[in-house]
C-alpha cells in the first residue's frame, strides 16, 4: 500500500495515508484532483471496483467528507479517497461517467445530504423521500425529535418513560426516580 | 394501420440531444405500466414504472423508499452497544451479515480480538442465514414463472433452519446473537446432530428442485438466454457475487478476501459461464450445495471448548477512537459492507450501509430492463435477488 501511496504522491498532491489494516488504506484528496486521481487508479492500478460513495457531515468544521471506496480484487486491497468539500457550497463534480453506478449514490447524496452533483443523471428525481421540505435529513443539524414531533400528531391516550428513569425504578425499586 | 413495430428496434424510441428517450405518452405508442409495490413478481416493497411499446419494454426505472426507516440516521442517535439490535432490521432475509460486518467494524476500531471459538459460530451462522436466503430466492424465481409448489418446498426447509437459529439464538428472523466482542453463546448440546438431519434434508429437496425446476421444459424456455448480464457490465455497475459468478468471475469475498475462519475451509467459489437467468438460478442452487458442505467442515473442525466473548468495557459508557474503517462479506446476493466512522464519541458518527442489491436493482437493473417482454420482468427482477431494505437503508 505504501509503495501505491508513494507512486500516487509523485502525481498528485495526496494528503497523508491512514492505514487501517494491511489491506485497507483512507488518503485524503483534493476535490480538483479527484477525477484524475480515480482514472489514475481504476486504468493504470487495477482499483476497478467502486465498492461505495458516501458522505460524512462535519458539522463541527464546516465540511462535508465524501468517501470513495475503490477495490482492487487481484491484490485484495481498498483504498479509500477521502475529499472534503465545503458544507455550505456543497457541489462536487460527478463521476457517472466513470463508474454508471456512481448516479445512484449520488442521487442519494444529493437527496439525504443536500450534496450537488451537477449532470449526474436524473439527479434531481426523488431517490427515497417523498415530498420533503426540511433540510436534507442525514446532515447532522437535522434533528429527527423535533421533526417528528412537529410533522406528526400526537396520538392521545399515549404515555412515554424516559429510558433512564423508567430502568431505575424497575431495577432499584423504591429509590428516588432521579437516583438521589 | 399504423407502423408502431418498425423492425428495427435500435431506432426506437429514438433519442433526444441529452441522450434520454423521447417518449411521447400522447402518440398511442407508449404505455405507462407500474410494476409494484403490491406486485407477485415484484422483490420486495419496490417498483418499476415501466414505458412500454407494445409488449417490451423501453425504459424502466426503479422507485425505492417504501420501507425507508433512516437507519443509518438512528444509529447516529445510539451508543455502539445501542446500535446492535437494530442493524439486523436492514436486511429481513438474511440479516446476520449486518450483525457480523458492524460488530467486526466496532471490533477493529475499538481494538478487540474476538476469540476463535466465537470466529467458527459466527461462520456457521452466516451459511445458514445464506441456505436460508437462498431458499428464498429459489422459491420466488420458480415462482415468479408459475412453479408454486418450488416456494412450498423451499420454504419448509427454510423452516428446519428456522428451527436451529431458534434453538441456538432463541429467535428465528432477527436473531442478535453475534453481537461486538463475540457471540452470544455457545452451542446447544446435540446441536451437531440435529443440524446434520436439516442439512440431509435441504440436500433432499435440493434434489428434488433440480428435477421439478431445473428440468422443466417451460422453466428452461423461458430463462436460458434470457436477461444476459455482459461481463464487461461487472465492474462499470459494481456487480457482485452470484451475478458475477453467473458470468464466469469468480467473485467471492470469502475466497479473495477470507475473513473469520474462511481460509481453513476447503471450498471453490461456484461459477457459471451463460450470465443468463438460468445460469444464475444454477450457480445459487450449486451455492447451497457449498454452504451445506461448509457447515459441516464448520461443525467438524470448529473448538469443542472455550471463551465466545471477549471482555468488553462498560458497554453504557464506551467510547471509540476516531477513525473509519470498512468491513465486507459475501452475503447471498454478493459483497454486504459496513463504512463506520468514529470521532472519539460515546455514539458512531456515520454508518453506511453497503449492500449488493443498492447497484443491482438501480442502475444495473435498468439497464437489463430495456427490450425485456413484460411477461419476462418479473423473472428479470428476482434472478438479480435484490432486497428493497438494504437499498434504503
Amino acid at each position: 500500500m505504501r509503495e501505491l501511496y508513494a507512486r500516487l504522491k509523485a502525481l498528485y498532491p495526496l494528503g497523508e495515508l491512514t492505514e487501517q489494516r494491511k489491506n485497507l488504506a483512507f488518503v485524503t484528496v483534493p476535490a480538483a484532483h479527484l477525477r484524475d486521481t480515480l482514472l489514475h487508479l481504476r486504468d493504470k492500478e487495477g482499483f476497478t471496483h467502486l465498492v461505495l460513495l458516501t458522505a460524512v457531515d462535519w458539522l463541527e468544521e464546516g465540511q462535508f467528507q465524501l468517501t470513495y471506496l475503490l477495490n482492487n480484487r487481484a491484490l485484495a486491497c481498498d483504498l479509500g479517497l477521502r475529499v472534503l468539500i465545503q458544507r455550505d457550497t456543497a457541489t462536487m463534480e460527478s463521476i457517472h461517467d466513470l463508474w454508471p453506478t456512481a448516479a445512484t449514490y449520488q442521487r442519494e447524496l444529493r437527496e439525504m445530504f443536500g450534496i450537488d452533483f451537477p449532470g449526474s443523471p436524473r439527479i434531481e428525481e426523488e431517490f427515497i423521500l417523498e415530498g420533503w421540505n426540511s433540510i436534507p435529513p442525514y446532515r447532522r443539524d437535522f434533528d429527527t425529535l423535533k421533526y417528528a414531533q412537529e410533522a406528526y400528531a400526537e396520538r392521545p391516550g399515549r404515555v412515554t418513560h424516559d429510558p433512564e428513569t423508567h430502568m431505575r425504578l424497575q431495577m432499584y425499586p423504591g429509590q428516588h426516580p432521579a437516583g438521589k | 394501420m399504423l407502423d408502431i413495430f418498425p423492425p428495427d428496434r435500435t431506432q426506437y424510441p429514438a433519442k433526444k440531444a441529452d441522450g434520454t428517450l423521447d417518449i411521447d405518452l400522447t402518440s398511442g405508442k407508449y404505455l405507462k405500466l407500474w410494476q409494484g409495490p403490491n406486485h407477485p413478481g415484484i422483490t420486495g416493497n419496490m417498483s418499476v414504472e415501466l414505458t412500454v411499446c407494445g409488449d417490451e419494454v423501453v425504459e424502466g426505472k426503479t422507485h425505492v423508499g417504501y420501507l425507508h426507516r433512516g437507519f443509518e440516521k438512528l444509529m447516529e442517535r445510539r451508543t455502539f452497544i445501542q446500535v446492535f439490535p437494530i442493524v439486523c432490521r436492514v436486511c429481513v432475509p438474511e440479516p446476520d451479515f449486518n450483525e457480523y460486518c458492524y460488530a467486526a467494524c466496532v471490533e477493529e476500531l475499538a481494538g478487540i480480538e474476538v476469540p476463535e471459538m466465537a470466529k467458527w459460530i459466527r461462520a456457521m451462522i452466516l451459511e445458514m442465514g445464506r441456505i436460508n436466503s437462498y431458499m428464498m430466492y429459489l422459491g420466488g424465481q420458480a415462482g415468479a414463472l408459475g412453479q408454486g409448489v418450488i416456494g412450498q418446498w423451499t420454504t419448509y426447509v427454510r423452516d428446519l433452519m428456522l428451527d436451529r437459529f431458534e434453538e441456538l439464538t432463541g429467535a428465528r428472523i432477527y436473531h442478535m446473537f453475534i453481537l461486538p466482542g463475540g457471540v452470544r453463546d455457545t452451542l446447544p448440546d446435540g446441536f451437531a446432530g440435529r443440524m446434520e438431519e436439516t442439512l440431509c434434508e435441504v440436500e433432499k429437496t435440493l434434489k428434488d428442485v433440480y428435477d421439478v425446476m431445473f428440468c422443466n421444459a417451460v422453466f428452461k424456455k423461458r430463462t436460458v438466454g434470457m436477461g444476459v448480464i455482459d461481463p464487461s457490465w461487472l465492474e462499470p455497475y459494481g456487480v457482485t457475487g452470484p451475478n458475477a459468478r453467473a458470468a464466469g468471475v469468480a467473485k467471492d469475498v470469502r475466497k479473495d478476501s477470507p475473513y473469520l475462519i474462511y481460509d481453513q475451509l476447503d471450498f471453490e467459489p461456484v461459477t457459471g459461464q451463460n450470465s443468463d437467468i438460468y445460469t444464475r438460478a444454477d450457480v445459487r442452487r450449486r451455492d447451497v450445495w457449498v454452504s451445506v458442505d461448509l457447515i459441516r467442515q464448520i461443525l467438524a473442525k470448529m473448538p469443542k471448548s472455550g471463551a465466545v466473548m471477549a471482555p468488553l468495557p462498560n458497554v453504557l459508557h464506551w467510547q471509540i477512537p476516531r477513525g473509519e474503517t470498512y468491513v465486507r462479506g459475501e452475503c447471498s446476493r454478493g459483497e454486504y459492507g459496513y463504512y463506520l466512522v468514529t470521532d472519539g464519541s460515546g455514539y458512531p458518527r456515520r454508518i453506511n450501509v453497503r449492500g449488493p442489491s443498492y447497484t443491482h436493482a438501480m442502475a444495473l437493473l435498468e439497464r437489463m430492463i430495456v427490450g425485456c417482454n413484460i411477461s419476462d420482468v418479473a423473472a428479470l427482477m428476482v434472478s438479480l435477488h435484490t432486497y428493497p431494505p438494504e437499498i434504503e437503508r
